[in-house]
């Protein structure tokens, strides 16, 4: 029956996401918009471009996965779906961890899968570029944990999109370092890859644990 | 189910609401909260839906089973919990997978709520008691012994209400239970009535020092 519940729940947020008024695409077009501008900012220099290349998209990264983010309860506490959820047999935990998932699988798993194809734009040669998709892939479930926890702390507060940028960047800087320097570290080097790359991981796996429990008490404290 | 409350008392933002509520409620029993606007009949059903902690008091559940009050009621209130991009059957079948022991599909539920030609038609192009009707559908697509309703007649037309008033008459004949907060006669036959009468101001409260009339000059 949970089971069963939180099927529901992921299949319902994946359908709004796709639906009219939905932010389902728009995070990537906003990673390809930050993406595109900076070579005009930088002028046509390649060998800067292909350098900070990796910076470049994990930062572009970090800014896309808050679209959408301030509405994940917001939405859901205005229009008293919320109410519901909290009477179903899947604790609250397990609300915010399906919740999280759909958001990531609309936003961060198609950021690190467009990433190479970004890449091109910044002059990443094709190892960085699969650096750079890899260290997305499991880097950016710890920005979307991270962000979840100022989502639900923000839910009952009206236009906390600002708020929740401030309160939810600061916290992203550990998953921003190693993640570039995880893609930097795959260019050459004296540090190997899977250094930061397994810490990446790991930042990952305790943003899970930490962050569904946090995410689960702040919607719990501020009914 | 058997749900019992005894000398509840909420205080909201410093704000004392109510004290020294206390009823219980046996299988087939329907209870009406009236009271005049601002009483906290809605805060009544918040804490009884478990999203507000009383103050004090206790609030037990007995007879049944091993959930917990919030897994055995239904809230239909002003906030309706449908989501305007999905259909009311997506809306429906999402409340019957989330809430679990499913009854109806939400086809036979909206049909007979008279809206089955609205069932593949997004909630936003429903109008405000089409949208009441749907969220109504909610209380027959899963069983739940216990359905806490906010005003449930506001926005319904007649033929509506009279549909309602035969849920809640079934829904109590097969031993549910029924809290309703309202201004109007449900249709709810021998239901007790809970008056809400709003708690005397203490020195302690916010606000206790208000002057009495408003004075003009």
């Amino acid at each position: 029956m949970v089971t069963r519940a939180l099927r529901a729940l992921v299949a319902r947020d994946l359908a709004l996401a796709a639906r009219v008024g939905g932010s389902g695409a728009l995070s990537l077009v906003f990673f390809l918009m930050i993406v595109a501008l900076v070579p005009f900012a930088l002028g046509p220099d390649l060998n800067l471009l292909s350098r900070i290349g990796p910076a470049i998209l994990w930062l572009a990264a970090v800014l896309s996965t808050l679209i959408g983010l301030d509405r994940l309860f917001q939405a859901d506490e205005e229009d008293g779906s919320l109410d519901l959820m909290t009477g179903s047999p899947v604790p609250l935990e397990g609300v915010v961890l399906a919740k999280v998932l759909a958001h990531w699988l609309t936003t961060g798993l198609p950021l690190a899968l467009a990433s190479p194809l970004f890449g091109l734009l910044v002059a990443l040669d094709d190892r960085a570029m699969g650096a750079t998709a890899l260290t997305l892939l499991v880097g950016t479930p710890a920005l979307t944990f991270v962000g979840a926890v100022g989502a639900a702390l923000t839910a009952s507060i009206r236009r906390g999109g600002l708020i929740l940028a401030v309160v939810v960047l600061p916290l992203m800087i550990p998953t921003l370092i190693f993640g570039v320097s995880a893609s930097e570290a795959a260019l050459g080097g004296t540090v190997p890859f899977t250094t930061p790359l397994a810490i990446l991981c790991a930042l990952s796996l305790i943003a899970g644990v930490i962050g569904t429990l946090a995410a689960a008490a702040a919607l719990r404290w501020s009914e | 189910m058997r749900l019992n409350a005894q000398n509840l008392a909420v205080r909201r933002s410093g704000r004392r609401i109510f004290s020294d509520l206390s009823f219980a409620l046996g299988p087939g029993e329907a209870l009406m909260v009236t009271g005049r606007n601002g009483a906290g009949k809605s805060t009544l059903l918040a804490v009884l839906a478990g999203r507000l902690k009383p103050e004090t008091g206790t609030l037990t559940v007995s007879e049944a089973g091993e959930a917990t009050i919030s897994e055995c009621l239904h809230v239909v209130g002003h906030r309706d919990g449908l989501k305007s991009p999905l259909t009311a059957e997506e809306n429906l079948a999402f409340a019957r997978d989330l809430l679990g022991a499913p009854t109806a599909s939400p086809r036979a539920a909206l049909e007979e709520l008279g809206l089955g030609h609205a069932l593949r038609l997004p909630v936003a192009y429903l109008s405000a008691g089409q949208r009441r009707r749907v969220a109504l559908a909610r209380l027959l697509v899963c069983r739940r012994p216990l359905w806490l309703l906010d005003e449930p007649t506001a926005a319904l037309d007649t033929a509506s209400q009279g549909l309602l008033a035969g849920m809640m008459a079934r829904h109590r004949a097969e031993g549910g239970l029924v809290i309703a907060a309202t201004h109007q006669a449900l249709g709810l036959e021998d239901a007790r009535e809970l008056r809400i009468e709003a708690a005397k101001p203490r020195p302690d409260d916010i606000g206790a020092r208000a002057p009495a009339e408003e004075v003009w000059w």
